[in-house]
């Protein structure tokens, strides 16, 4: 590009201190709000090496040594590793179920003309723009009806029920961009409809399906509010986000502010890692439903 | 083959449109119905009532103050963290030292302020939540003992203030959402093309005429899909508020929201059929709200 701004009498120089200025500026600015996100991170962290007595009389100091008992506290007294092992469980089962029906769905509502494919594909994505809350009394009612209520199996159910609206728009979406070519190719070549959407479409539609998986992974390992309502049973059956809020009224009452501080470290540095490992990937993936 | 195709259809979809209505759509629609009755949840008596929970609800005070702290959050929420994040990613897209002959520029480690706005995304809203109720704690949390340090007397009580308490939740409610938002505007600044600035600044146009005539008219469906993503999640706002405010609902009701309401309407004090009313109130303003955005936010669509 041939463009020169300082052909214009003065140009160059103005705009020069002026962008001078402005780089400190957002500079400056962007490190005030990297600060504000990573201090409280930082604190939590700090706070879990710390005794009681250092949380209460220096908040905001190093720790006087590593105290790691209370990590040993949190990870085990305070079940977190079962309710680390029950959320791992849940989510497999639910991200593998949302993954296939979904994929199934979009697949046959994007590429097969039927009567009622638009009728069926417009009530899975206004399932999109309803708030959860507002089914939630009676859907207690039905997992209770159902004997679903504080089982897994049920909540795994009840995760891929409400991931499928966003799934549905996303891949059938996705779907349609791929050429039919390939699929009609592998039908003349006497594949069946099931095959070929297994062994040509899905291989295909990889990167979509990696975005909406990491989607529905952060959403379902960080869901509070149905297993707050749904999973209420025994205590040893809490998922992570909800055994670590139950950890917090029993700690507090207690006094233990390292081993709660230490639970939440525990909570939250397996995703902040994975997230730090596949960043490019996370962020896309979370942003893909709004680019759209 | 014609056969062959509908049954491979049909064997396709009858699974997740099995689990969508029973867990999905039945709840939604029972919703409505219930809420024209008396049913506790208790047990399984329930008589049809009519419109009474609504008249109740009409004179129900605490319903009102939590509509109110809703219509706040749905006005504040989104506008802040939007506007933060347009903030934001604009400074990263084009706050940079100008090289050569690039008429904008972006700042370095441009991807590394991305990375770390992006943390509290990744995070469960539940950890969010019990990490600043900590911070806020009046005694040892890290934000008096902060204002401390830096020679502030003041030791508000922050989620123990009738008058604070909603703000804090807001606050934490931005400080979640707004890393999000950074991304995403600055994927949609990012493909602006680069000869529109250049011609603007040739133009003579300063950098806060090109964000306003340039950047935010390009952006503006990206910004009205945040809106609405912002609107609904000040609408729900459960976890912030059971996990984080004192009672919960804060003091004096002062950070009671409608989503809470109706939890407690129907799992503590057995008032199924009048929470399912709540619901349809939420149902209503989350409506109003949408039909309200659509119709501001319609323009021209830019293709570019």
């Amino acid at each position: 590009m041939a463009l020169r701004t300082d052909s214009r009498p003065g140009g160059r120089s103005r705009q020069g201190t002026e962008g001078t200025v402005l780089n400190v500026f957002s500079h400056a600015v962007l490190i005030i709000w990297a600060l504000m996100v990573t201090l409280p991170l930082l604190w939590a962290v700090m706070s879990a090496f710390k005794t009681d007595r250092e949380i209460f009389t220096s908040p905001w100091s190093l720790p006087g040594g590593l105290h790691l008992d209370a990590w040993g506290r949190a990870w085990s007294q305070a079940h977190m590793s079962q309710y680390f092992v029950n959320s791992l469980l849940v989510v497999a089962c639910s991200l593998t179920g949302t993954m296939l029906l979904g994929s199934m769905a979009a697949y046959v509502l994007a590429r097969f003309d039927f009567p009622g494919n638009r009728f069926v594909y417009y009530l899975f994505v206004a399932g999109m723009s309803f708030p959860v809350i507002l089914a939630l009394v009676p859907l207690f009612f039905v997992m209770k009806n159902m004997q679903l209520l504080n089982t897994y199996p049920g909540l795994v159910l009840v995760y891929i029920a409400y991931s499928l609206p966003f799934t549905i728009f996303f891949l059938s979406g996705f779907f349609r961009t791929l050429p039919t070519s390939v699929a009609e190719a592998a039908v003349l070549d006497g594949a069946s409809h099931t095959r070929t959407f297994f062994q040509v479409m899905l291989p295909m539609a990889r990167p979509g399906l990696i975005s909406v998986g990491i989607f529905n992974f952060l959403g379902q390992w960080n869901q509070y509010l149905l297993p707050t309502v749904l999973n209420v049973g025994d205590e040893d059956m809490k998922l992570l986000p909800q055994g670590l809020v139950a950890l917090a009224a029993s700690q507090g009452y207690k006094g233990d502010w390292s081993g709660l501080f230490a639970g939440l470290v525990i909570a939250m540095l397996p995703v902040l890692g994975a997230y730090i490992v596949f960043q490019r990937q996370v962020q896309a993936g979370l942003t893909a439903g709004a680019l759209k | 083959m014609q056969h062959g195709k509908y049954r491979f259809i049909a064997g396709f979809l009858v699974l997740p449109l099995a689990l969508y209505a029973v867990f999905v759509i039945s709840p939604f629609v029972q919703s409505i119905y219930y809420s024209f009755t008396d049913w506790t949840g208790l047990s399984s008596d329930l008589r049809v009532t009519g419109l009474d929970n609504y008249r109740r609800l009409w004179h129900d005070d605490i319903f009102w103050q939590a509509v109110g702290h809703n219509v706040l959050l749905l006005l504040v929420l989104p506008l802040v963290t939007l506007g933060l994040g347009l903030f934001f990613a604009f400074m990263l897209n084009v706050g940079g030292r100008r090289r050569k002959n690039a008429a904008v520029a972006g700042v370095r480690g441009s991807s590394l302020y991305k990375v770390v706005y992006f943390f509290p995304q990744v995070l469960s809203i539940a950890i969010v939540a019990l990490l600043f109720q900590f911070a806020y704690n009046p005694n040892s949390g890290a934000l008096n003992s902060f204002l401390g340090a830096i020679g502030v007397d003041a030791r508000p009580e922050w989620l123990g203030n009738p008058h604070l308490a909603l703000w804090c939740v807001t606050a934490v409610m931005v400080w979640s959402n707004v890393g999000f938002y950074v991304v995403l505007f600055s994927a949609g600044m990012s493909s602006v093309p680069r000869d529109f600035y250049e011609a603007a600044l040739l133009d003579g146009a300063n950098r806060l005429q090109t964000f306003f005539r340039i950047t935010l008219p390009l952006l503006w469906d990206t910004v009205q899909t945040g809106w609405v993503y912002m609107g609904i999640m000040a609408l729900d706002s459960f976890a912030v508020v059971q996990i984080m405010t004192v009672g919960p609902g804060g003091p004096d009701y002062s950070t009671e929201v409608l989503s809470f309401y109706l939890y407690t309407k129907a799992f503590r004090d057995g008032q199924a059929g009048y929470a399912t009313a709540v619901g349809v109130a939420l149902l209503i303003v989350t409506m109003i709200f949408a039909g309200i955005v659509m119709k501001l936010g319609r323009r021209e669509r830019l293709e570019y």
